[in-house]
């Protein structure tokens, strides 16, 4: 049985979720849809450490759905690059599932419970789709099922806000998936094919043409804004803060990565390197926002009092470097790239997760409220200090490993201006962090508030782990460094050779 | 509405005809233009009609909103239960040849089923937008 299903597996890697969202909504009851949403989680975690050995070992796997050969099907394809972005999606989406069912109890009006994991596991389904299809259109529609469960996730949140930033988010996110969707209209208007193979095979000769031109400024416009890459971030604070904690915590390490991999996709594999760096000045149409991005984020991070919002701005700041690696153009700039987006996803899910642990407790996560926390929730703080250490690049974080490739890229680049914006900016991470945790652990107790106790088990025990990986990855990074690698080679390869 | 004999009287024809146009874009959809979407719209016109001109309360007790949400569920598993017939046939995911005795017969059929899956899930979609809609002020 289990030979015959490795040939479906890149299938499987979305359609078991996908069958899991209407089985939560058939549950009607939060703990059976729980239990349907994990083992959905789990067997997608499995399906994509599966993906990610094979594609490592053997190489690209290609999948016709439906039996239809492309490029008029529509096929998925998994290499190294997507195999890495699947598992760092699906374990961290299995890990915040551990985590959810108290913070639900807590957050989630009675009644709905069912509704937010049917929504998680279908906003699960559609990061997942993006990732896996080698189809343009099949981008789309996967980034729709994914923003919609998103925006009904953040319309969840308890306080009345939410509803408003939930609506931001859906017009901002919308423009960006119409832009999206018109760039991809317009390649299939000059080259008759959405098969990304394909239109990676058919763009050389047509690629000075208008068309394709403006095809390639809206898709990389379009993704800029999935991905809240500076000034297109203006909807993101809001959604981070006020969404349920579980959500801030998913939603943050997987999201806008995601967007990002499809950026690489569209600009390495489809348009090709030559074109959008060669021809074309996206060098610097991404690199002088990623680096507005690293200060404005850092800066405006430092006056937050909400810490939700502060950790939202520093994944402002965050997708500023990975923005920024990736506007180098070069293979050590793509690995960069890879590497930081997965060590972003396992900071920024540890550091929400603890957010939702304090928020479990005290109700609050503005900082006046966190006075002295620390000493009365001391796990709890020991996930902060971790998260916030690898958030900095402290060495023997996963933080210190992309930092480290960041500068080498840049170097590489002999871009030394770069390495010192870099390290100043890692220096402005030191002020906000350095702000919680003074509050958290230096400061005096509020006396008003009532001593607490520290989060329920089934809450620290994963936000320990996920924080316990940003020091693993910090020491043995053999995994993503050797997976990233190897995407990053791939990517700059090009599918058309 | 209760003194619009004209609206109640035309309404009471119409819906009938409506669902059968409905049935028809639906199962027609592969012969002709149609399919699962537009008849699941136009399904769903005929309970939004019944809602707008007998009262919301009526249209619940015909289409009450718990069956209707288990509606939008079941017809996304009638779509993924028939792709996943495939994967146990022995074909790839959604692949329909296998389906039936012969790979005509099989895409027939394959699209048959899936069509009335969309068809399900749209209309019960629709339906509860407007319950929701159409309940906002209590």
């Amino acid at each position: 049985m289990a030979a015959n299903l490795i040939p479906h597996l890149p299938a499987l890697q979305v359609i078991i979720p996908l069958v899991a969202a209407p089985l939560c909504l058939l549950a009607g009851r939060t703990g059976f849809a729980w239990v349907i949403a994990f083992i959905a989680s789990v067997a997608a975690t499995i399906t994509a450490a599966a993906l990610a050995y094979l594609t490592y070992h053997d190489g690209t796997i290609s999948y016709h759905m439906g039996g239809w050969a492309p490029p008029w099907g529509i096929e998925y394809v998994v290499d190294t690059a997507n195999a890495f972005i699947l598992l760092l999606v699906s374990s961290i989406a299995t890990m915040v599932l551990i985590y959810s069912p108290a913070s639900v109890a807590k957050e989630i009006r009675p009644g709905r419970g069912h509704l937010y994991y049917c929504m998680y596991i279908l906003c699960l389904t559609g990061l997942l789709g993006i990732a896996i299809t080698g189809d343009a259109f099949n981008v789309f529609v996967f980034l729709e099922v994914s923003s919609l469960s998103s925006y009904a996730l953040i319309a969840m949140g308890g306080q009345r806000k939410a509803l408003t930033a939930a609506f931001q988010y859906l017009v901002m996110g919308t423009i960006g998936a119409t832009f999206f969707l018109i760039g991809v209209g317009l390649l299939y208007m000059m080259t008759g094919t959405l098969n990304m193979a394909d239109l990676a095979k058919r763009i050389p000769e047509i690629q000075d043409s208008r068309p394709v031109l403006a095809a390639f400024a809206f898709i990389t416009v379009g993704l800029a804004l999935k991905a809240a890459l500076f000034p297109l971030h203006l909807w993101l604070p809001n959604a981070y803060a006020y969404a349920p904690s579980g959500v801030s915590a998913f939603m943050a390490a997987t999201a806008t990565k995601v967007s990002l991999y499809v950026l690489l996709r569209f600009t390495f594999t489809i348009f090709g390197a030559e074109f959008a760096f060669g021809n074309l000045p996206l060098s610097w149409v991404l690199l002088v926002p990623a680096v507005i991005a690293m200060f404005a984020g850092s800066f405006s991070a430092m006056f937050q009092r909400d810490i939700k919002r502060m950790l939202a701005y520093s994944s402002v700041a965050q997708i500023g470097y990975i923005t920024l690696a990736i506007s180098l153009g070069t293979n050590a700039g793509v690995m960069a790239a890879l590497v930081h987006i997965f060590n972003h996803g396992l900071m920024k899910a540890a550091l929400f997760c603890a957010m939702g642990c304090i928020f479990y407790r005290i109700g609050s996560t503005r900082i006046d409220q966190m006075a002295g926390l620390g000493r009365q929730m001391p796990w709890t703080f020991a996930a902060i200090v971790a998260g916030g250490l690898s958030l900095l690049g402290v060495p023997l974080t996963a933080g210190f490993i992309s930092k480290w490739y960041l500068v080498q890229a840049a170097m590489q680049s002999g871009l030394w201006i770069l390495v010192v914006l870099i390290a100043v900016s890692s220096m402005l991470a030191l002020v906000y962090v350095w702000r919680l945790v003074e509050a958290l652990y230096f400061k005096e107790p509020n006396p008003g508030r009532e001593t607490v106790a520290e989060a329920p088990m089934s809450m620290l025990v994963p936000t320990l782990l996920l924080a316990g990986a940003n020091i693993y990855f910090g020491i043995d990074t053999r995994v993503p460094v050797a997976m990233a690698e190897n995407a990053a080679n791939l990517l700059m390869q090009g599918l058309g050779q | 509405m209760r003194h619009h004999r004209v609206l109640r009287v035309i309404s009471k024809l119409l819906i009938p005809f409506i669902m059968l146009f409905a049935l028809y874009v639906q199962f027609h959809g592969d012969f002709g233009p149609g399919g699962g979407f537009q008849a699941g719209v136009i399904m769903a016109s005929a309970f939004i009609l019944y809602g707008l001109i007998f009262g919301l309360e009526n249209a619940r007790k015909v289409a009450p909103p718990g069956v209707i949400t288990m509606l939008v569920a079941a017809g996304v598993l009638i779509y993924a239960g028939t792709g996943y017939a495939g994967l146990l046939k022995g074909g790839n995911f959604l692949d329909y040849n296998v389906l039936a005795a012969t790979p005509v017969g099989g895409q027939h059929l394959g699209i048959l089923i899936i069509e009335f899956g969309v068809g399900t899930t749209v209309a019960a979609a629709m339906i509860t937008i407007f319950f929701l809609f159409a309940g906002r002020e209590r």
